[in-house]
């Protein structure tokens, strides 16, 4: 049981470190300001969430993992706000974004 | 009332879980500081509707946060697939998408959007968010309104 247990966490946490990785890599290929977000969004949701499942499967039933869950809901809450803040900033400081309003596009074909 | 009451029963509940301390004198000044909080918000006037949400449908928001889950996994393992793509097949598309009345629903729909990897809000106003979506698909699945139809089912309005 004790291994099944282990096998599984190291499956969650190595998964979780590899949507990380990503992205990073992310962070370095995708072309400007805005899709960069894209990837940032990444290591924040599934990344950590893959993490802290881990760790609270080696944890088990006690206060620890309650404190893990609620690192993982405050990631979860403070996370998009962040972003928002973020994207919000970028585009009032008049940086344009390399992409298309999809209603303009229609309009002109 | 009713919030303040809840706000000092859910402080009380962290307190517990993050303490984990059960003797009486450690309690007591436990429900001291749960009671310095309340009093404080109450003070600054945000012990409201807004500030302690109360009127969410339980079940509906636990079932709403599942399938929002298995969104995230989806969304994330597409954008993974694409950054790791040699070729990086990307279509940046900006979309606009009509927001809810209430403002707590706009702000859950604007959270889920940015936490669902490929599509961020970069603005909001009154009827429309503002979204910038990695691919072309992302702000066509968007646009057909699946997301925006749970929220409405999450929260009933005042």
């Amino acid at each position: 049981m004790q291994l099944l247990i282990d096998i599984l966490s190291w499956i969650t946490i190595l998964t979780g470190s590899f949507f990380v990785i990503t992205g990073g890599i992310g962070i370095l290929r995708l072309p400007d300001f805005f899709t960069r977000l894209h990837a940032v969004s990444m290591p924040d949701t599934l990344g950590i969430g893959l993490i802290i499942l881990g760790l609270v499967l080696q944890a088990g039933f006690t206060q620890t993992s309650a404190k893990l869950i609620m690192i993982f809901l405050f990631m979860i809450f403070t996370g998009p706000a962040a972003t928002h803040a973020l994207a919000k900033t970028a585009l009032h400081g008049k940086l344009k974004p390399k992409a298309m309003y999809k209603q303009d596009e229609e309009s002109s074909t | 009332m009713r919030h303040s009451i809840s706000l000092f029963v859910f402080s009380f509940a962290v307190w517990l879980l993050l303490s984990g301390y059960f003797e009486s004198l450690l309690l007591v000044l436990g429900l001291a500081s749960c009671a310095f909080v309340v009093w404080i918000a109450r003070r600054q006037d945000v012990v409201d509707h807004e500030g302690h949400p109360m009127h969410l449908r339980p079940m509906r928001w636990i079932l709403y946060l599942i399938w929002l889950i298995g969104e995230i996994v989806k969304s994330n393992i597409d954008v993974a697939k694409r950054v790791w793509s040699p070729k990086l097949p990307i279509s940046p598309t900006l979309v606009k998408v009509p927001a809810d009345s209430d403002e707590l629903r706009q702000v859950i729909y604007a959270n889920s959007i940015t936490l669902t990897p490929g599509t961020v809000s970069i603005d909001l106003t009154d009827a429309t968010i503002t979204v910038h979506a990695l691919t072309r698909e992302g702000a066509l699945a968007l646009e057909t309104g699946e997301m925006a139809r749970r929220v409405h089912g999450v929260g009933r309005a005042e």
